[in-house]
């Protein structure tokens, strides 16, 4: 466990008394239940707003506490630990660090507030392909006057029906697969020629297709430098997948926690079923794994705070490594229940079926593999 | 095998060609199988068609004697004509609990009327059948079962509760576990037969994780099973249980084959992943696995056919472990795949935005975890291929 700083530790307090006891996994369960379009609960959203979650990455003369990724770490944890939906990690984390990272001061001005406040929700429109290539953008943003006309579609948003604010990769020069001549742009989600399709998914996330039809927008809709948008938003997909990997951390700990307690409680051939050495080496596997990924999460966090060249090297190491974890932890989850385990009931399936998406969600084990040996120079 | 038999067999598989070419008909060919759901079957005419004229053959249950209606074939008989069935497109169209699991037990161990009984309406599809094995306390340490049968004469009367009955809810019989003899574990328990529509019998559908609510919770309440369905000899169910299990590891294990409708891992990488200019599949680390996948589905494969050849009579035994695990294992590792190579839309749960073969690989995937659960778990199957097999020593941990 990291060193943490008083403040740091009591959010990670306040985070982790408001998950356990306000928001388990029930509150999760009845929202899926109750089919909420969002794919998340608006009433718990606002509660974290109001507790300044949102603002945690954002300065403080624009509405945040500046506390930084390890904090914002920790309340993602928390979080995922009882599988809580929120737009935490797709409008606080990824949009907000997009923001911070390459905003004008109007743009940050005009935005970075609300969304520290939770009003505004804002997301990443990334992809157009099921799987993660953030360098495949179609999109075209096509000169028109003195601004643009969006054409073209995004797939799998996060939080992409209710977002009111869409940071979206364009292309302004070259082909698909060219990480030159991409731009970003600032997308509100009212604009004319916007549409969205829900999507409904197995972990029940907020989720949504965007399609563009021309959408027009000024100049000042360009966040940081036109054509050279990629290398933006590389180093805020990071972010997001610096934060996916702590939620995902939190999510598997938690599914660890519950097997082992079962371990505990289940009596087979007259004898508690965690005193057969078959389960008990592969309860201690787990454990070492999460140890090892509480590790790479960390040192992701902090190398992004401390502004370290290894951030990139270290966020693919993190969400590999999680996304290895997090389904060996949800799958012997399932094994080790036996038949419970199968049923809707039980929390096991929840945790089974949130470790694929988030393992799909801003590139899955492979892709950082590849990216990681990449960045190492081979 | 001698050239006279390998004769006969030549004729056997011309025979069997002729009468698939006159009887499957030619517009089930490359199409669908129907659903295999424990649920009501909704036929189109021609399925009904062939499900009649297969009842009629016997060749949905190929190796059962002719006198019960099955097709009385050999082993290697039956082997040519799965695979003409295989080359012509054409299905079983029977399936479920009594095909797998209880009609062969029956064939071993069962009295001859309640073989002329039984064995038919199996042969022809006619009956449902489920397994009341599973109780709540009593999963993979099956033998400690609560379930009470009092000997009432000229019946037994049943009480107790069994769980995750596959298929309860749909089945018209049951073949169930019960104590006779609260002193012993083992030797106390005896397999009965039991009318579903008894009064006394009620049936909880749970939901599964998969979305679907293919099994129950089943409880007995002074349940009146009538003593001609007794199988085997009084407080002697547990060597019928053990027998029952292996032909149903055996048929798991089968189910390691993937269904028609899915499309190779191969394939669909192409597709969703994309080809290098050297035409191999362009995520290296993707197809090393994807290669991994498909050598352990060849060698388990090729496992089965040896086993089938090296046990004359082709029915299961002790290997059966292996073949489950190893099965289930495999086809658990291709469901996985199968999602990883759709990435996003390896996600999808229903609706508008997926394709129904994405939809159906996160359902498949979901059930498929049972695999390793039901059957005895594959741990207790490491515990038998470890004890049974191997002669290891009794762990002093379990
Ligand atoms: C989809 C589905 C369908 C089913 N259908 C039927 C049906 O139709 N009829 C029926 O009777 N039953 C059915 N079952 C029940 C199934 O047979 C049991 O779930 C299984 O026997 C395991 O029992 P359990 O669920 O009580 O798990 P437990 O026995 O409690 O096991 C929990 C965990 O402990 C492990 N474990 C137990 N003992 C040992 C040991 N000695 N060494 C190491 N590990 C051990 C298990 O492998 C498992 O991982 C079904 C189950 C499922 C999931």
């Amino acid at each position: 466990m990291a060193i943490l700083t008083e403040e740091q530790a009591m959010l990670r307090d306040m985070a982790k008394g408001w998950a356990q006891e306000k928001n388990p996994v029930a509150a999760f369960r009845r929202m899926r239940d109750s089919g909420a379009p969002l794919g998340y609960d608006p009433v718990a959203w606002r509660e974290m707003a109001q507790m300044g979650w949102a603002g945690v990455l954002i300065p403080e003369d624009h509405g945040g506490s500046d506390f930084g990724y390890l904090s914002m770490g920790l309340l993602l944890e928390e979080t995922g630990r009882t599988l809580t939906a929120s737009p935490l990690l797709a409008s606080a984390v990824a949009a907000a660090s997009t923001l911070r990272l390459g905003g004008s001061d109007a743009q940050k001005a005009k935005w970075l507030p609300t969304i520290a406040a939770g009003e505004t929700v804002a997301t990443l429109a990334v992809d157009e392909g099921p799987r993660h290539a953030p360098g495949q953008v179609a999109l075209r943003a096509e000169r028109a006057g003195d601004g643009y006309r969006l054409f073209g579609a995004k797939r799998f948003v996060l939080e992409g029906e209710g977002a009111d604010l869409l940071i979206v990769s364009a292309r302004t020069a070259g082909d698909p697969g060219d990480l030159e001549g991409i731009t970003l742009f600032l997308v509100p989600g009212d604009a004319a020629g916007l549409t969205r399709a829900r999507l409904s998914l197995a972990d029940c996330r907020g989720a949504a297709d965007v399609f563009f039809d021309g959408v027009a927008l000024g100049d000042d809709a360009v966040l940081g430098t036109p054509g050279e948008g990629f290398a933006l938003l590389d180093k805020a997909l990071d972010r997001a997948r610096a934060g996916l990997a702590a939620e995902m951390l939190g999510a598997a700990s938690q599914a660890f926690e519950a097997t082992v307690d079962y371990l505990k409680t289940r009596v087979q051939f007259g004898q508690l079923i965690g005193s057969f050495q078959a389960l008990q080496h592969r309860a201690g596997r787990m454990f070492m794994e999460l140890e090892l990924t509480r590790s790479t999460v960390e040192a992701t966090l902090a190398a992004i705070d401390a502004g370290s060249p290894d951030a990139p090297l270290l966020a693919s190491l993190a969400k590999a490594k999680a996304g290895e974890t997090f389904n060996l932890v949800s799958n012997e989850m399932v094994q080790m229940h036996g038949g419970i385990g199968m049923t809707d009931a039980h929390d096991a399936g929840l945790y089974l079926k949130r470790a694929r998406a988030a393992e799909a969600t801003f590139g899955g084990q492979a892709f950082h593999r590849d990216r990681y040996a990449r960045l190492k120079g081979y | 095998m001698t050239d006279v038999a390998a004769d006969d067999l030549d004729a056997f598989r011309g025979e069997a060609c002729a009468w698939l070419a006159e009887n499957f008909p030619a517009s089930l060919r490359g199409g669908q199988d129907p659903t295999r759901a424990p649920g009501p079957q909704v036929l189109t005419p021609d399925q009904t068609l062939w499900k009649q004229r297969m009842a009629d053959k016997g060749w949905a249950t190929p190796t059962w004697p002719a006198a019960y209606g099955g097709g009385g074939l050999s082993a290697a008989q039956a082997r040519a004509l799965q695979q003409e069935m295989d080359r012509t497109g054409a299905y079983n169209p029977m399936y479920g609990m009594g095909l797998m699991m209880l009609g062969p037990t029956l064939l071993e161990v069962a009295s001859e009327a309640q073989k002329a009984r039984h064995i038919p309406p199996i042969v022809r599809g006619e009956v449902r059948w489920c397994q009341g094995f599973s109780e709540p306390g009593a999963g993979s340490d099956l033998a400690s079962l609560a379930t009470r049968a009092e000997d009432r004469g000229d019946h037994f009367l049943v009480n107790g509760q069994k769980t995750w009955t596959s298929g309860g809810q749909y089945a018209d019989w049951c073949f169930c576990l019960v104590r006779t003899d609260t002193a012993r574990k083992h030797a106390g328990i005896s397999f009965v037969l039991f009318d579903m529509k008894t009064p006394g019998v009620e049936v909880r559908p749970m939901k599964l994780i998969s979305g679907a609510s293919p099994f129950c919770e089943t409880f007995l309440t002074d349940v009146v099973v009538p003593k001609e369905n007794l199988v085997g000899p009084l407080n002697g169910g547990w060597d019928i249980a053990k027998r029952l299990l292996q032909h149903e590891r055996t048929g798991i294990s089968g189910n390691a084959k993937p269904a028609a409708a899915d499309v190779p891992l191969a394939e669909l990488a192409k597709r969703y992943v994309g080809l290098d200019a050297a035409g191999r599949l362009a995520e290296p680390d993707l197809r090393a696995r994807i290669a991994a996948n498909d050598m352990a589905a060849h060698a388990f494969q090729l496992t089965a056919e040896r086993v089938l050849k090296e046990t004359k009579s082709g029915s299961p035994s002790a290997g059966s472990s292996i073949l489950k695990n190893a099965g289930t294992r495999m086809g658990q590792e291709r469901d996985e795949l199968r999602l990883e190579i759709l990435g996003m839309a390896g996600i999808g749960w229903e609706g508008e935005g997926f394709e129904d073969g994405e939809l159906r690989a996160v359902r498949t995937w979901l059930a498929g975890k049972a695999t390793t659960i039901y059957g005895g778990s594959q741990e207790v199957q490491s515990n038998i291929i470890s004890k049974r097999i191997l002669g290891l020593p009794e762990s002093t941990q379990g």
